[in-house]
C-alpha cells in the first residue's frame, strides 16, 4: 500500500473512532464506514482501528468476519444480494439465479474480474410478499425476473460512464 | 400498501401527552392492565418487562427498539416503520419516561438502510417539535433516540445477541438470567421491545387498556400484525385480532384449500390442514407474525431444506446442539429425499430435536426443531420410501 495511502486510512479510521465516541461500541459503526468507502477491510486498516479502540486486532477480526455485510474481502462495486429464503424461493429465485450468473458470468460467492460486481446470498430481507426480491447495495427490488435481471444490470453500468454499458454477455457452462 | 387502519387513526402524540400527565407506576400501571404481551414472538407481557426496568436502580437506562425483523417470512415492522415510524418514536418515548431512560436506541437490520434517511428525517423532525430532547412538551422529561445499523445476522433479534452488537462484539448470545431489564446495554438496565410492541404501546396509552382488551383473547388481548407470503392470492401486512383461526385468515387472504401453513416463521410450527381450527394466539399457536401459506403442490421437505439451510446459515455457533445439530437434521432431510433414511434413523433425528429444544443456548436453537418435528409428525406418508425421481 503506498504510504500516503496509508496515512489517509489512518487519518480517516482516527476521525471515526472520534466520531463514534473512541470505544468498543464504535467498532462496528466504523468498521460499516471503511466497508462502505473501501469495499474491504484489510489487515492494516484492522490494525488501526484496534490501536484506536486498544483491543487486539484480532478481536477486530473476530467481528468482522461475524457479520455477514461486513467481512474482510474485497467486494464488487455493486454488491447483489439475491434472497434464497422460502417465500422468494417458492416465487422462482431458483430461475433468477441462473439468469443472474449467465449475464454475469460468475457464480454466487464470486466477483466479477473487473471488480463490479459481486453475488451473494442473503436470508429473508423483508420483502416476502413481493418476491423473488434482493439487493443491489442499499437499493431493494422485488417481483424480480429472469427477465428483468438484464435491465437492473444495466441499471448499475450506467453509473460506470458511457461507454461501459451493453457489455458483452457470456454464456456459463 | 395501504396504511394499517388501527395505527392510521391514532391522534399523533396523544399517547404521550397521556403519558405526561401520568406517574411512571401509572404508565406501568396501563401497560399491565392491558395485557399486551410482546410482539417479537416471544410474548412477554410488556408492562412486566417495563416494571423490572423500572426497579432496577442504574445511573443510565436504555430503551431498545429491536427492528432486526430476520424471521423468514416477516416484513411488519418494515411497513409499521414506513408508514408509523412516528408511532413507533411516541412509543420508545413513553417507555423511557415509564422506566426512567433518556436514551433510546433503535437497532435497524443492515438490509433496511434505505429506511434511514427517512427515519432519521422523522427523528430531527420530533426534535424540531421539541417531542425529542430536552424538556419535551414543556415538561422535564428528556429523551432521545439514536439509530445503530445492524451487521447482517438473524441471530441479533435475539436480545442479547442484539445487545452484543451494540457493544461492539460478535451476536452471541448470553446466558440469560441476567435479563437485559437489569443487565442490559453497557451492564445498564434496558428494555428491548420488538417495533410492533412499541407501536401498540402507544396506541394503548391514548385509548387506554380496557379498548385494547375488548379485542383478542383474554390471555392474548389486542390486535396483531401479520405478514402473510407464500401461497395466496393476497400476500400483504394484515391486522387481525389475536385468537383468529388459522382457517378465517386463510379466508381473508385469499388462501383456502392450502395443504399447510407455517405459523411463526422458520422456528414456528407446520400446521396441517386438518388443524386449521386452531387459534393463532399466545395460548394455542404463538406467532410474532409471519405467515407462510403452502398449497397443494408444495413439496414440504423442499420447505424444510430451506429452513434448515438458513438454520445452518444462521447459528451463532456458540453452542454444539445447535451448531451440530441443524446440520444433522439438514443431512436427515437430504437422506430423506434421496429416500435412504431409515424409519429408525428418523425417530433419532426426532429424538435430536427434542434435545436441541432442551439443551440450546438461545431461542434459535431450541426452536430451529420446531417446524422438522411438525412436519415429521404430520407429513410422514410424504416423507418415507421416496424414490430417486423426486431429487
Ligand atoms: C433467534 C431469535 C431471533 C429473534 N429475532 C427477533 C426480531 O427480529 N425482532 C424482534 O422484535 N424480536 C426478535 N426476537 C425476540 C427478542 O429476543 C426479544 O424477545 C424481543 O425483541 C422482545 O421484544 P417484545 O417483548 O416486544 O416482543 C428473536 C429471538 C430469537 C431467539
Ligand atoms: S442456540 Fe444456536 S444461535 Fe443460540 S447460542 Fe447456541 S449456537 Fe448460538
Ligand atoms: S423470503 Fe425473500 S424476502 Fe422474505
Amino acid at each position: 500500500m503506498l504510504m500516503t495511502d496509508r496515512e489517509r486510512l489512518a487519518g480517516e479510521i482516527k476521525a471515526l473512532a472520534e466520531k463514534h465516541g473512541n470505544c468498543r461500541t464504535a467498532l462496528i459503526p466504523i468498521v460499516q464506514e471503511i466497508k462502505q468507502k473501501y469495499r474491504k477491510v484489510d489487515d492494516f486498516a484492522m490494525q488501526v482501528i484496534a490501536d484506536q479502540l486498544g483491543i487486539h486486532p484480532v478481536e477486530v477480526y473476530s467481528v468482522v468476519s461475524f457479520y455477514a455485510f461486513l467481512g474482510s474481502a474485497a467486494h464488487g462495486k455493486y454488491i447483489i444480494r439475491l434472497c434464497r429464503t422460502i417465500s422468494c424461493d417458492m416465487q422462482g429465485k431458483e430461475r433468477v439465479m441462473r439468469q443472474m450468473e449467465n449475464d454475469l458470468g460468475i457464480r454466487f460467492g464470486e466477483t466479477t474480474a473487473d471488480g463490479k460486481f459481486s453475488l451473494e446470498w442473503a436470508n429473508c430481507m423483508g420483502m416476502c410478499d413481493q418476491g423473488p426480491a434482493m439487493l443491489v447495495n442499499e437499493k431493494v427490488y422485488t417481483h424480480v425476473t429472469p427477465e428483468k435481471v438484464h435491465e437492473i444490470l444495466e441499471e448499475c453500468r450506467r453509473s460506470f460512464g458511457v461507454h461501459a454499458t451493453e457489455q458483452k454477455e457470456v454464456y456459463l457452462v | 400498501m395501504s396504511p394499517l387502519p388501527t395505527f392510521s387513526t391514532m391522534a399523533p402524540e396523544a399517547g404521550l401527552k397521556q403519558a405526561m400527565s401520568l406517574s411512571r407506576p401509572d404508565i406501568i400501571e396501563t401497560m399491565k392492565q392491558s395485557g399486551l404481551k410482546g410482539r417479537g414472538g416471544a410474548g412477554f407481557p410488556t408492562g412486566m418487562k417495563w416494571n423490572f426496568a423500572a426497579a432496577a436502580q442504574a445511573a443510565e437506562k436504555f430503551v431498545i427498539c429491536n427492528a432486526d425483523e430476520g424471521e423468514p417470512g416477516t416484513f411488519k415492522d418494515r411497513v409499521i416503520l414506513q408508514e408509523h415510524a412516528d408511532l413507533v418514536f411516541e412509543g420508545m418515548t413513553i417507555a423511557g419516561k415509564a422506566i426512567g431512560a433518556r436514551s433510546g436506541i433503535v437497532f435497524l437490520r443492515g438490509e433496511y438502510t434505505y429506511l434511514r434517511p427517512q427515519l432519521e428525517a422523522v427523528l430531527d423532525k420530533r426534535r424540531k417539535q421539541k417531542l425529542l430532547g430536552k424538556d419535551i412538551l414543556g415538561s422535564d422529561l428528556e429523551f432521545d433516540i439514536r439509530i445503530f445499523m445492524g451487521a447482517g445476522a438473524y441471530i441479533c433479534g435475539e436480545e442479547t445477541a442484539l445487545i452484543e452488537a451494540l457493544e461492539g462484539f460478535r451476536g452471541e448470545p448470553r446466558n440469560r438470567p441476567p435479563f437485559p431489564v437489569n443487565t442490559g446495554f453497557l451492564g445498564r438496565p434496558s428494555v428491548v421491545n420488538n417495533v410492533e410492541t412499541l407501536a401498540s404501546a402507544a396506541c394503548i396509552l391514548q385509548k387506554g387498556a380496557d379498548w385494547w382488551k375488548a379485542t383478542g383473547t383474554a390471555n392474548s388481548t389486542g390486535i396483531k400484525i401479520f405478514s402473510v407470503s407464500g401461497d395466496c392470492e393476497k400476500p400483504g401486512v394484515y391486522e387481525f385480532p389475536m385468537g383468529i383461526t388459522v382457517a378465517q385468515l386463510l379466508k381473508e387472504v385469499g388462501g383456502v384449500g392450502a395443504k399447510a401453513v407455517q405459523v411463526g416463521g422458520a422456528s414456528g410450527l407446520c400446521i396441517p390442514a386438518s388443524q386449521f381450527k386452531r387459534i393463532i394466539a399466545f395460548e394455542d399457536i404463538p406467532t410474532g407474525g409471519s405467515i407462510i401459506v403452502f398449497g397443494q403442490q408444495r413439496d414440504m421437505l423442499d420447505v424444510l431444506h430451506n429452513f434448515l439451510d438458513f438454520f445452518v446459515d444462521e447459528s451463532c455457533g456458540q453452542c454444539t446442539p445447535c451448531r451440530l445439530g441443524n446440520r444433522k437434521l439438514l443431512e436427515g432431510v437430504e437422506l430423506l429425499r434421496e429416500g435412504k433414511c431409515s424409519m429408525a434413523y428418523l425417530q433419532e433425528l426426532c429424538a435430536l430435536g427434542d434435545t436441541m429444544q432442551i439443551a440450546s443456548k438461545c431461542g434459535l436453537g431450541q426452536s430451529s426443531p420446531s417446524a422438522f418435528l411438525s412436519v415429521v409428525k404430520n407429513f410422514r406418508e410424504e416423507l418415507m420410501g421416496r424414490t430417486y425421481s423426486h431429487v
